[in-house]
């Protein structure tokens, strides 16, 4: 439950977005949540790196220079193995999360 | 992999940032990009992209908070940042330096002591499991040869034991004699303890068949190079040692000084063998204490389990022989003579480190006060750092990095001056005519606690201001100029801190005071004899081949011949000279005792043998009765002559004289005199009961000729050497003024002395910056206010006690806590300074008048900067 923190939902949030795009840019993450969230969840743009720059040292993720489909040098992400199983149990905490606060509420 | 990855980072940190700017500047442009494409124009789009982006710098720290690299660099940054910050107050830097030298280097001199003393093991190649086996009464360390061989034979707990004692003989060669200290070692005591020859061979165990049956010695690495020019031609010739040939068989080696840490001898021989050729009694008397037995433990075996083992053994001993009534074992550790030197050594040296760590304690206070200062004179650029978006802990850290780097830098600065002053110490020979070597030089461990107590006090000083940091209202400091309230809510801690150090310093000043005193009672104490205008020359005349029967017509001679030398008063011969190196005791028993045995004993009373004439001249007042006569000899009745001490207790308040007392196995002495008490052994000693017994009567070949004259020595001795020369020139004899003999047993005094005078001085040093700065400060802090109230119309007067009676106060309320403890812990003090009694007038007197003198001296130039306020001109300033 220690993980059940907001930093936990970005790396959750940047995890499966990597997970369903397979390799993307940190602006393409912070578009991609946003769009995937129907615009209800905003990534703060300034927090977004060190997030990743954290995870790519946990070696969660990989990063590789790139060029963009508009041929601008982008740094592009990709999860590893170890991401992977980090996504897992980043969802399953993430849903007891929920499921504990939707207990609460319905106590309440 | 993760880690590789951090630390790869450290050595690539400038790619890291322009890879990580890089990656935004993308970032931005894209989002540039869109913004133009959703509409915007290029000048909001860029306004906008860079807005929700925040600022770089701080996601750029951010991002890299998480390598190593960064911890590593912003420790570096720190120091660099420190650095700086040091030198832009040089005054600070300085005083805590200097500080810090004084209080780091007197531990790390103390801690060298202890550790060369206490702590090291033995310079053997395998110094575990190594221990003495002593008695269990304190100060009774020595065993007899038999008592040895039966707990060597009999235990189960060690895996060997190994006996020596400590002697000095005269060693001549065909072309030079010297007297020199050597051990009496069992055979084995080589091999027990893993040392190999550097030339020739040792002696084994196998070499010992019975008394006088391996007259072989070792020379130690020391002798052999400074009196035989390290020629390996030695080996297996024939050198004497008390006019008896022994062959040189081997050499140690270097590093190898015998089983004492301090006392080093010229050379060894097998125990079974003795300079003068009588070994048989002493090698079968369970009377004779006069060795040490060194043990190894077997692996795995306990301490406890030995002792026990041990005192299992001692209690069948003393059931099955008389002499070893009483017997039992304790183990300790080896270096130090048993516990004679090691007891004293540790008590003192602990308590030493003690005050030394005070001190340090007290430097620690005044650099935290002091620094307490320079961090509220700071408040304004602290409170910016954390306005503009700095951590407290980064600040913190920062004040920190000041305080360790300043502490290490003094630390080390410490360490070299000690180092210098123990290489001193160990080049250092306090006796020339005894083997010490106070061999003290720092070794690692020295050098890893150097480092942790400056890191420690750098923690210990360092973090004070931490309460200061924390509680920083940014908004509050920047709005008022300086920093109004939040001094004075501090001023309490830096009060409080002064305290503690004025309490630490008076108690330190109170200790040294108690020993200087109590040194000069030493000095003067009634020694039972007059050492002034004495001229003490010591032989032994089994150095000159003299055998025991021939020996005082040897010294009879001596004395007909010293007394026809001019300007000679009085002249004497005692066998040890009291409160020299050697005396011997004995127990006595009441007429009708018929066993003899310790528990049966009157007392144990300290003898020595004396000629006619000796009382006058060593200065000893006779109280009543008579001075022995040359007609006290063999065929005469046995008569000795008492003490006090001894009458009292022997006889109680009957007169003494024509009463008779026994010694040894029944021998009847009758008292024909009562002189005056003395000191016999040690300053420190409680009054022992002696006896002086006739030359003729018990004749010994250690002879110390007591001259009296009211001549310079450099007048006398050419012609005492030229007069003793005739009698026998092959006696080796020893010069040197009763006071400057005396030099051995003052000497820990001395040493103690010596070690709390330095502490109370670094102490009074610390008591006076401590003042002098808080009091400066507290000055210099309101010289606005002053300036108003001068102008208002307030007397200097007013000034003063406002400004001064603070630090005034708190240095009349340290000084009574520190001198409370001070008379408190000075009890401790008593056991190595002789008469050490703070309850003293003058000792109290002079503590107060020093603390007083040192608030006057520390608060003279801020009370003058308080007086010459000059309203106007510091109203204008600000």
């Amino acid at each position: 439950m220690a993980r059940n923190d907001l930093q936990g939902t970005l790396d959750l949030l940047v995890l499966k977005t990597l997970s369903q795009k397979g390799e993307l840019h940190g602006y393409g993450i912070v578009l991609h949540i946003q769009r995937a969230s129907d615009t209800l969840l905003f990534v703060e743009e300034g927090s977004l790196y060190p997030a990743l720059h954290r995870m790519e040292m946990s070696g969660w993720i990989r990063s590789e220079w790139k060029a963009t489909e508009t041929n601008r040098k982008a740094k592009f992400y990709r999860l590893t193995p170890a991401g992977q199983r980090e996504l897992q149990n980043a969802e399953k905490s993430f849903e007891q999360l929920v499921k504990g606060i939707r207990a609460m509420l319905r106590y309440a | 992999m993760s880690i590789f990855r951090r630390l790869a980072n450290t050595f690539s940190r400038s790619e890291l940032h322009q890879e990580i700017d890089a990656e935004i500047q993308s970032h931005v442009e894209m989002r540039i990009a869109d913004n133009i494409a959703a509409g915007m124009s290029p000048e909001e789009a860029r306004r906008d992209a860079l807005l929700r982006f925040g600022s770089r710098v701080v996601i750029r720290e951010r991002m890299t908070a998480a390598d190593a690299a960064t911890a590593f660099d912003a420790f570096g940054r720190d120091l660099r940042y420190a650095a700086r910050q040091l030198r832009r107050s040089p005054a600070f830097t300085a005083t805590a330096l200097v500080t810090l030298i004084l209080g780091i280097g007197a531990n790390v001199v103390v801690f060298s002591v202890l550790n060369a003393a206490l702590l090291r093991p033995l310079d053997v190649p395998q110094p575990a499991g190594l221990c003495h086996v002593v008695h269990k009464q304190q100060g009774y360390d020595n065993q007899s040869y038999p008592d040895y061989l039966d707990f060597k034979s009999k235990n189960s707990t060690f895996s060997d034991m190994a006996a020596y004692r400590i002697e000095s003989a005269g060693l001549s060669t065909k072309d030079a004699a010297y007297k020199c200290w050597y051990y009496r070692v069992s055979g084995n005591f080589f091999d027990m303890l893993g040392v190999q020859p550097a030339q020739g061979r040792f002696f084994h165990a196998s070499d010992e068949h019975g008394p006088n049956s391996a007259p072989y010695i070792v020379l130690s690495d020391d002798f052999w190079r400074a009196h035989f020019d390290a020629d390996a031609r030695i080996v297996g010739t024939t050198v004497d040692v008390n006019k008896h040939p022994f062959t040189v068989i081997g050499v140690a080696p270097p590093a190898f000084h015998g089983t004492e840490v301090f006392l080093w001898p010229a050379f060894w021989m097998p125990i079974v063998n003795s300079p003068s050729g009588d070994t048989a009694d002493y090698l079968a008397s369970r009377f004779s204490h006069n060795l040490l037995i060194l043990g190894r433990l077997k692996p795995g075996v306990t301490a406890q389990q030995a002792t026990d083992n041990l005192n299992a053994i001692a209690q069948e001993l003393a059931r099955q022989n008389r002499a070893d009534d009483g017997l039992d074992a304790r183990l300790t550790k080896p270096g130090l003579m048993g516990d004679q030197l090691g007891a004293p050594a540790r008590s003192f040296l602990a308590g030493i480190m003690l005050l030394a760590l005070l001190v340090l304690l007290a430097a620690c206070a005044n650099l935290a006060s002091l620094f307490a200062a320079c961090t509220a004179d700071r408040s304004r650029e602290l409170a910016i750092r954390l306005a503009i978006g700095s951590s407290r802990w980064n600040v913190l850290r920062q004040l920190l990095s000041e305080a360790v780097l300043l502490s290490v830098l003094g630390g080390a600065l410490g360490t070299i001056f000690s180092t210098f002053l123990l290489n001193a110490l160990t080049r250092w020979q306090p006796f020339p005519e005894f083997p010490i070597h106070v061999a003290v030089s720092p070794d690692p461990k020295v050098y890893f606690v150097a480092l942790l107590l400056s890191i420690g006090s750098g923690m210990l000083w360092g973090l004070v201001p931490m309460r200061q940091v924390w509680a920083t209202d940014s908004a509050q400091v920047m709005k008022s100029s300086g920093a109004g309230t939040i001094v004075f809510r501090r001023f309490t801690l830096r009060e409080l801190l002064l305290g503690v150090q004025i309490t630490l310093c008076t108690l330190l000043v109170t200790a040294s005071f108690v020993a200087l005193r109590g040194m000069q009672r030493s000095l003067h104490a009634p020694f039972g004899f007059q050492p002034q205008g004495v001229l003490l020359a010591e032989t032994d005349l089994h150095m000159g081949g003299h055998s025991d029967a021939s020996t005082t017509q040897m010294q009879k001679r001596m004395l007909e011949e010293v007394t026809r030398v001019p300007g000679v008063s009085s002249v004497g011969i005692i066998d040890e000279t009291p409160l020299g190196t050697g005396g011997s005791g004995s127990f006595v028993f009441r007429v009708g005792t018929t066993d003899f045995r310790m528990s049966t004993s009157a007392f144990g009373a300290k003898y020595f043998s004396i000629s006619p004439g000796y009382l006058t001249a060593a200065g000893t007042r006779l109280l009543t009765g008579r001075d022995f006569t040359w007609h006290d000899d063999a065929r005469a009745r046995n008569v000795a002559i008492v003490n006090q001490t001894f009458a009292q207790r022997m006889f109680g308040t009957t007169s003494p004289i024509g009463l008779r007392f026994l010694v040894g196995q029944g021998t009847p002495y009758e008292v024909v005199g009562v002189v005056e008490n003395g000191k016999y052994e040690s300053l420190t000693e409680a009054p022992w009961a002696a006896m002086f017994f006739p030359l003729e009567q018990s004749p010994q070949s250690d002879t110390s000729l007591i001259v009296r004259s009211p001549l310079p020595p450099s007048e006398i001795v050419p012609e005492l050497r030229q007069v003793l020369a005739q009698i026998d020139p092959s006696l080796p004899f020893v010069f040197h003024t009763w006071p400057d003999a005396l030099g051995f047993v003052q000497f820990p005094a001395r040493i103690a002395t010596a070690t709390l005078g330095v502490m109370g001085l670094l102490a009074a040093m610390l008591a006076l910056t401590g003042v002098f700065g808080m009091a400066m400060y507290s000055v210099s802090k309101r010289m606005r206010e002053f300036g108003i109230r001068v102008a208002v119309g307030a007397q200097p007067v007013q000034l003063m006690r406002s400004a001064l009676s603070r630090p005034l106060i708190l240095l009349l309320s340290g000084s009574v806590a520190g001198l409370l403890l001070g008379v408190i812990a000075s009890q401790l003090l008593a056991q190595i300074v002789y008469q050490a009694t703070p309850r003293d007038p003058l000792v109290l007197g002079g503590v107060v008048i020093t603390m007083a003198l040192l608030g006057f001296v520390a608060t003279w130039i801020p009370a003058q900067r308080a007086f010459g306020v000059h309203p106007a001109r510091l109203l204008r300033e600000e």
